[in-house]
């Protein structure tokens, strides 16, 4: 039905003739190959105009059985496919592997191994953020330079893990009961030094992009995810506390040594993208806090629990760790029949799951919209295909 | 939270008719009433299970389990089955796991479990997921296709009686099974060079 | 101001692009090939087999525990045996790693109890044949123990040690000097 509609100014009224206008919805399928879908993902979309009408992400291009291939591997064997999980988090996946092993092996790490982990870890989530709000800025059009800030301090954090685990991205650093090497004390005086510096850089990202007018315009209130159907749909991870629920995996099961340390968890309020932003933002800060505690705190002493990686078993039996990656809720879920290799291994992966309310944030807005709600939703094919 | 044990009892008297066996660290929930007890766990104020944080299914293929019976162990042969494991969290209360199983009756043919989709959102990619692996289908899902891989995929390739169809590639450094399986395709009468120079 | 942020945001790309030319800390890149970053002793790419000496003394008793547990399932060894007795001799015939597999993990430098396969640090590898082209047999990947000493000291120092050590406890009865042979200087290969 055809609305006649009045223009202020003239105060003339159009009234258009009935069935002069014909709209339609057209079926878009945007991607696979679309350079701000974050790799190779497609949505299909319903469009009135450039309204949004209806969403299905499809998904699978780059499924490789990841679950199949480490049931068929020793359990050593998988650490270095949970590194290309999320490609960017690789410490942090090795680490909720490792977790879920232990649980079900019942080892004890070390303290020195467990602080070790938390500043790799906290790293781990200073790169994902700072990169997220890279490619963020970058989905809304400006591209390179916010992006390429981020990688120059992803680069300071890359050295670090390259000289210490030996590569910058694929690390496969962290083994059961321990890591696999140790860190020196120039590594740590490397390391504090980043990590004073960035707060810094965070300063400067925030001065070149948190106030930037065609920011705001684009991400408040765009993409709003309302607190109970964020529970409902299993949102996690800076997502879910955008949204302003208070659950945070460090706080609440507080594994590792994650009690020791004084910091806050972000909270926001609207639960747009805009919030999704700079609840990242005040994590970042928050990681910092924790890092400088780590580094003054580590002690000395042996950095894994002797553990005898080859031929590796795990007690028959079942179990689901779970951690805080960058990410959101990073969970494994293993089987073991007590032999070498995992009888079923399961990845619950964040951002597979984070994007179940993709359709709901999208609908009733523009094309230009979605892709700035999936950027802010911070996927990565790795781990959303596996 | 409370125990196992009293979780069961409470579930018991507000579910008429429900079957539920402790297993381990979970509770195993026959299929008619999984909806039912997933609903109290939800909507009770005590426990406030708001969040399913992991959903996946175990293939069990047929094998043999030692049970006591009389003071003796006596080999018993359990049936396969297809079993989907749920992880409940609270938000709310900040406690948890509660892990639910539910079994499918034997690994052939139309299998299929109620899904809890309506009641959480969260389960939606995760059923879909099992679905397209596993092959368990859930009734009560709104959009349950193939997920990770693609439409015309016949077979579920998580299941472990798989058999990989005979796509054989050339590899490099063939190993064991990989070795036997690409001799098949080598020519017969020479003498079947391990790599190519 | 509306447009406030936006200057805001302009001022501190200037400074950026002004200071690049100054301050070394803004300079992050490097003219590559001209010039090149030195890798951390610990950085690794591809794995190789060291010798002691000469390439016929290699470390590698063949005994396939790097190929076990080689994630990608990457490498492949064959056993050598005597001619006349058919009898294994502790040594690989064939040794083939297929760098284009390979994903550069570490496991199988890890596992191995004779420090006999390492990580190397080349990453300068290109072919023209997409199958097999990347296929490194045993004479492509046998490296001296002295290449080994020059890309990691710290890590050869250890494991020399560990080794001369451990061929002491072993040996003590046999007359056979517990260091290993003079070696020759072997220049380090990096055009693999």
């Amino acid at each position: 039905m055809i609305q006649p509609f009045t223009t202020p100014e003239s105060g003339y009224t159009l009234i258009p003739k009935e069935g002069a206008i014909e709209t339609q919805t057209i079926e878009v399928s945007m991607g696979p190959h679309h350079p701000s879908t974050h790799g190779v993902f497609r949505m299909d979309v319903v469009l009135d105009g450039e309204e949004v009408k209806r969403l299905k992400p499809v998904f699978g291009y780059l499924h490789r059985n990841h679950e199949q291939l480490a049931e068929k591997m020793n359990w050593l064997g998988s650490i270095p496919f949970t590194d290309r999980l999320d490609y960017f988090c690789s410490m942090s996946n090795n680490w909720a592997y490792c977790h879920a092993v232990e649980q079900l092996a019942g080892i004890k790490v070390p303290e020195r191994a467990e602080y070790i982990r938390v500043i790799m870890a906290e790293l781990t989530r200073l790169i994902n953020h700072s990169c997220l709000a890279g490619f963020l800025l970058s989905d809304a059009g400006a591209w390179g330079t916010p992006l390429l800030y981020a990688f120059r301090e992803r680069e300071k954090i890359l050295d670090l893990f390259e000289s210490v685990s030996g590569a910058r991205m694929m690390c496969n650093y962290m083994r059961f009961g321990g890591v696999r090497a140790d860190v020196s004390d120039d590594w740590l005086a490397c390391a504090r030094k980043v990590v004073e510096n960035y707060p810094r850089f965070l300063d400067e990202l925030e001065a070149l992009i948190t106030g930037n007018e065609i920011l705001l315009a684009r991400t408040q209130q765009v993409g709003i995810l309302p607190r109970e159907l964020a529970i409902n749909a299993s949102v996690t991870g800076p997502m879910l506390r955008a949204s302003g629920v208070d659950y945070d995996i460090r706080k609440v099961d507080r594994y590792g040594i994650y009690d020791r340390f004084d910091f806050r968890v972000p909270l926001g309020e609207v639960g747009d993208v805009y919030d999704r932003y700079y609840v990242r933002i005040l994590e970042m800060r928050e990681s910092v806090k924790i890092l400088q505690q780590a580094l003054r705190d580590i002690p000395e002493g042996p950095f894994d629990a002797g553990v005898k990686m080859r031929n590796f078993k795990v007690p028959a039996g079942d179990g689901y760790g779970r951690i805080e990656a960058p990410k959101g809720e990073l969970g494994f879920y293993l089987v073991s029949d007590g032999g070498t290799r995992p009888y079923r291994y399961h990845v619950r992966a964040p951002s597979f799951i984070n994007l179940t309310i993709l359709e709901d944030m999208c609908l009733g807005h523009k094309v230009a919209d979605v892709i700035v709600i999936l950027g802010s939703v911070d996927i990565v094919r790795g781990e959303v295909d596996r | 939270m409370e125990t196992l044990n009293q979780i069961k009892d409470r579930i018991e008297a507000a579910v008429p008719s429900v079957r539920l066996a402790i297993e381990g660290r979970s509770l195993v929930v026959d299929r008619e009433h999984l909806l039912e007890v997933a609903r109290f766990l939800k909507n009770d104020a005590e426990l406030a299970m708001d969040y399913v944080s992991n959903l996946c299914a175990v293939d069990w293929l047929p094998r043999k389990v030692k049970v006591k019976e009389g003071g003796q162990d006596v080999e018993k042969d359990l049936p396969g089955f297809l079993e989907v494991v749920y992880d409940f969290y609270s938000m709310a209360k900040k406690h948890g796991p509660l892990q639910l199983r539910c079994r499918t009756d034997g690994r052939e043919g139309m299998l299929s479990l109620p899904s809890i989709t309506p009641l959480f959102r969260g389960a939606e990619f995760q059923e879909r997921e099992a679905f397209d692996l596993y092959g368990i289908r859930f009734k009560g899902h709104p959009d349950l296709r193939r997920i990770l891989m693609w439409d015309g995929f016949k077979d579920f390739p998580m299941r472990k009686d798989y058999q990989q169809p005979d796509d054989h590639e050339w590899e490099p450094t063939p190993h064991d099974e990989v070795l036997q399986q690409a001799k098949k395709h080598w020519p017969a009468p020479s003498a079947a060079p391990v790599k190519p120079a | 101001m509306l447009g406030n942020g936006l200057l805001q945001g302009l001022v501190v790309t200037a400074r950026n692009f002004i200071r690049s030319y100054f301050d070394p800390e803004r300079l992050t890149t490097v003219q590559y090939p001209e010039e090149r970053v030195t890798l951390p002793e610990n950085s690794r790419s591809f794995p190789f087999l060291v010798y002691d000496g000469t390439p016929d003394n290699l470390r590698c008793v063949a005994c396939k525990i790097c190929e076990q547990e080689c994630p990608p399932q990457c490498i492949y060894i064959e056993v050598e045996r005597d001619p006349k007795t058919g009898k294994p001799v502790r040594r690989p015939r064939v040794f083939d790693i297929d760098y284009s597999v390979c994903m550069q993990c570490q496991i199988c430098a890890e596992v191995c109890p004779f420090d006999a396969i390492k990580m190397d640090q080349v990453y300068e590898l290109a072919g023209t044949d997409r199958f097999g082209g990347m296929l490194h047999d045993k004479a492509a990947l046998l490296k001296s123990n002295e290449y080994y000493h020059q890309i990691r000291p710290t890590e050869a120092d250890e494991v020399d040690a560990r080794l001369s050590q451990s061929k002491k406890k072993v040996s003590p009865p046999i007359a056979k000097p517990a260091a290993v042979p003079p070696a020759q200087p072997v220049p380090p290969k990096t055009d693999v």
